[in-house]
């Protein structure tokens, strides 16, 4: 009930936002040359004559049905658009994110184990650094020393994974990268605070008394625990990975879902926009509710509660 | 959990070794190679390619051109914007002519000759014969007559159709025999032949232009993959000599600095057109590049608003254009790259004449101009596109005009979207700067309705006259057309955008200079 309500609010804003962008999107698809005719017959065609809370109807009953509706700009229809440019997006949250815990899993441990010496202030410094890049920077950063001055990698550009493993991977590594390390520096702090609020449990201190050492007590008795915060805060980091994918994708030349947003934007191709925007927010939505059920694997208690 | 997780981190980070590994390796060994794998990777069809870029010396039949904007989609017919000619034109779709590149005279294509009636108005055309669109279909005097009546029908949509309409009737004499009939003389109707709406279709191949276009063209279209690039595949049944490159791929590149770093990498070989002059050190100074520089269709137009506003007294304006220092602006704007014109016609025109001469830099004059018009102290709005060249320019404009006294607000307005509707439809505006693209548009400014609002009756005289004359008559008016323009101060014509090109060393027969809509791929090959 809350993700439909969430839903429909979010189709009325976005609708809204769109609605009040300066631009005529007849004017813009058809470009300087267009006549006055073919204008009139464009805004007929895709029903932009017509007023607002019916073209607001019209979308969302399509929507409802599975009809995201068609472009203006290249007169295709845009489901199949938004699902092919999806999937380039996902390899890339999903290889940020790995990288991000990659990184913030041992170190954020680490940091948290020796929170008292120099390396682990050191750490916990070092991520605080990384959270103050932008990924866009990074992502420029890694493409002029990486792929420009070392030459290994290419410097953008996307293959599909089924035409080309290799290839894929070698040009996913740099965005994913850019991507995870912010992210993993994030990530790294909240996995440190989480670690250390475990640490002073009073079972911790039993498993220590026990005779365990310091990692093998956290190994034991505290990750569990100390995960339940790191899922949550997981879960917001996937929101802004999303985001920070549509920066990344123009910086790196990716055709995904945030390419296709921006140039929507630019072309007033208002429909498309409507429709990535409505798939960002089902996949943050859908992403919240895969870390309610989470809880409930790693804290057996709330599944009691529920 | 903590013995999958190790496991999951050791066998990620051995993955990325062994990739980065394995790319550092490959690049070491030979710097073309990179290139390979750029082009095959983007064709997604890395076996038939690499052979030939591995082996430098022998015949590489691959090559990647990257470009800036996207078509959105594949048909002109209905879609506005100098990107889906550019890759479509000459390449896949052909017209009866075309342009030479390098003289920019209208040259035979499908079209074997042709012959003009005394009166100018009858064009007989003889066909090349045993040419086929590429769904098979042969091309005869029928596709002619169905091509030119589908720009006249309701079928095309983008304003440029209107250079089909003296077209009276086109007669079938026979199938490789095609009549054309004006209802008036013409020299434009030639010329616009050579341009998209000159192309040829068959009634069998117009089902799903925006995806498939079938033309007669050396070239097919492969794939497309939105977004990211378009590939073309040699026409096996091409009527004339195979193109050199059996595979092409145009990449798309949103970001001009992603498109230099794809090309200092090797991913690309060939930026077809520069965007950022001012990086083209990095290229100029390495022995594997190869910079071309010539010129375009392009002027950079700085606009007046020449019914209403300040602008609307002649004085104003040619006070302006006595401000300001073409020179410097270019040197600032577009890196010294470019060529200074005096009117709305580029070097590769018959009838180009060295205008920039009729105002100099004169600051001390532009004062005296305004004071003549009342008008010291004028405040301008000064609504730009939000693209690079303009945003460069009108900071330089700006502060030329300053020095005379002028204050000039800059407003950049999104382009496409706002500009269009602001500047270009309501023309709520005193100044603002674009590129015109499309070549030999002087006529915008005989269009009283055109966002510069210039209704001048001699002006209209001249370019009919040009229109309708012989040649030597066409290039006298059209001298006279432009330097009216000129006079009247009707627009200052900042500069003309340069065709830069950067290019792989063993890359030849790349356009010099732009005089058509198209991005002519047909006499390319690599050494």
């Amino acid at each position: 009930m809350v993700f439909a309500l969430s839903l429909l609010l979010a189709s009325a804003v976005v609708f809204a936002f769109m609605a009040v962008l300066p631009g005529d999107p007849a004017r813009v698809a058809l470009g300087v040359q267009a006549t006055p005719e073919a204008l009139e017959a464009t805004r007929a065609e895709f029903g932009l004559d017509r007023s607002l809370p019916a073209q607001y109807l019209d979308w969302v009953g399509g929507l409802l049905q599975g009809d995201l509706g068609r472009s203006y700009v290249t007169r295709a229809d845009i489901g199949p658009q938004v699902f092919d440019r999806l999937q380039v997006t996902a390899w890339l949250v999903m290889a940020g994110m790995l990288v991000a815990l990659v990184i913030a899993l041992p170190l954020g441990v680490l940091a948290a184990v020796r929170h008292r010496r120099l390396s682990g202030m050191m750490l916990s410094g070092a991520s605080q650094v990384g959270m103050a890049v932008p990924s866009f920077l990074a992502g420029i950063l890694l493409v002029s020393v990486v792929a420009v001055q070392l030459g290994w990698l290419p410097p953008g550009g996307w293959v599909v994974p089924a035409d080309d493993p290799v290839q894929f991977l070698r040009r996913l590594i740099l965005p994913a990268l850019a991507l995870g390390l912010v992210q993993g520096a994030v990530v790294t702090r909240y996995v440190r605070s989480a670690v250390l609020d475990v640490m002073r449990e009073d079972y911790l201190r039993t498993a220590r008394a026990k005779g365990l050492g310091p990692y093998r007590a956290l190994v034991k008795h505290g990750l569990r625990n100390a995960a339940i915060p790191v899922v949550t805060v997981l879960a917001l980091q996937l929101a802004t990975l999303l985001i920070g994918a549509v920066v990344v994708e123009r910086v790196f030349v990716i055709p995904g879902l945030g390419s296709l947003l921006l140039d929507g934007v630019a072309n007033r191709d208002l429909l498309l926009v409507q429709s990535v925007v409505m798939v960002l927010v089902l996949a943050v939505l859908l992403v919240n509710y895969v870390v309610d059920v989470l809880y409930t694997v790693l804290d057996p208690r709330l599944r009691r509660a529920g | 959990m903590k013995r999958s997780l190790r496991t999951a981190v050791a066998a990620t980070a051995a993955g990325f070794l062994l990739l980065t590994g394995c790319g550092a390796g490959s690049g070491d060994d030979d710097a073309t190679d990179s290139s390979a794998d750029g082009s095959t990777a983007d064709d997604g069809d890395g076996d038939d390619a690499d052979p030939g870029d591995d082996t430098p010396a022998g015949e590489p039949t691959a090559l990647t051109v990257g470009f800036t904007a996207e078509p959105a989609n594949l048909d002109f017919t209905t879609t506005d914007g100098a990107a889906i000619p550019e890759a479509l034109l000459v390449n896949v779709y052909e017209g009866l002519v075309k342009l030479d590149q390098d003289t920019g005279e209208i040259v035979p294509l499908l079209a074997e000759s042709w012959e003009v009636s005394e009166d100018r108005t009858i064009y007989d055309f003889t066909l090349r014969e045993g040419v086929t669109f590429s769904n098979g279909e042969e091309f005869t005097a029928d596709d002619v007559k169905f091509s030119i009546e589908r720009v006249q029908s309701d079928d095309w949509s983008v304003s440029l159709k209107s250079g089909m309409d003296v077209v009276d009737e086109v007669e079938v004499v026979s199938p490789t025999e095609v009549r054309v009939v004006l209802t008036e003389p013409s020299n434009n109707w030639l010329f616009r032949m050579t341009t998209r709406i000159g192309a040829m279709f068959t009634p069998t191949g117009v089902d799903d232009l925006a995806n498939e276009p079938v033309g007669t063209g050396p070239y097919v279209v492969d794939t497309w993959n939105r977004g990211d690039s378009i590939v073309f595949a040699a026409n096996d049944d091409y009527w004339g000599d195979a193109p050199a490159i059996d595979t092409v791929t145009l990449r798309y590149f949103a970001d001009p600095t992603a498109a230099n770093n794809a090309m200092l990498t090797g991913d690309i070989d060939v930026i077809g057109t520069v965007q950022a002059p001012e990086a083209l050190d990095q290229f100029e100074n390495e022995d594997r590049f190869q910079v071309i520089e010539g010129t375009t269709n392009g002027e950079v137009t700085l606009a007046f608003n020449n019914e209403s506003g300040p602008m609307s007294d002649v004085r104003v304006r040619q006070a302006v254009k006595h401000a300001i220092d073409r020179e410097a602006l270019l040197e600032t704007a577009w890196a010294g790259r470019g060529y200074l014109i005096g009117s709305h016609v580029p070097p590769t025109d018959p009838w180009y004449e060295d205008l920039t001469g009729m105002y100099p830099y004169d600051p001390d004059r532009a004062q005296d101009l305004l004071a003549d018009a009342g008008a010291e102290g004028v405040t301008l709005r000064f609504r730009i596109a939000n693209l690079p060249y303009a945003v460069a320019a009108a900071q330089v404009v700006a502060s030329q005009l300053a020095d005379v006294g002028i204050t000039a607000e800059i407003e950049p307005l999104e382009f496409p979207a706002r500009w269009l509707d602001e500047v270009f439809t309501n023309a709520d505006y005193d100044m603002s700067i674009v590129a015109h693209v499309e070549p030999r548009d002087i006529g915008i400014f005989g269009d009283p309705d055109y966002y510069f609002r210039y209704d001048n009756e001699e002006l209209r005289d001249l370019l009919t006259a040009a229109d309708a004359g012989t040649p030597e008559e066409q290039i006298a008016s059209m001298q006279d057309a432009a330097r009216l323009l000129a006079e009247d101060a009707v627009a200052d014509w900042l500069f003309l955008l340069p065709n830069l090109i950067v290019a792989a060393d063993d890359v030849t027969g790349l356009p010099e200079n732009r005089v058509g809509e198209s991005f002519d791929l047909t006499a390319i090959s690599r050494s």
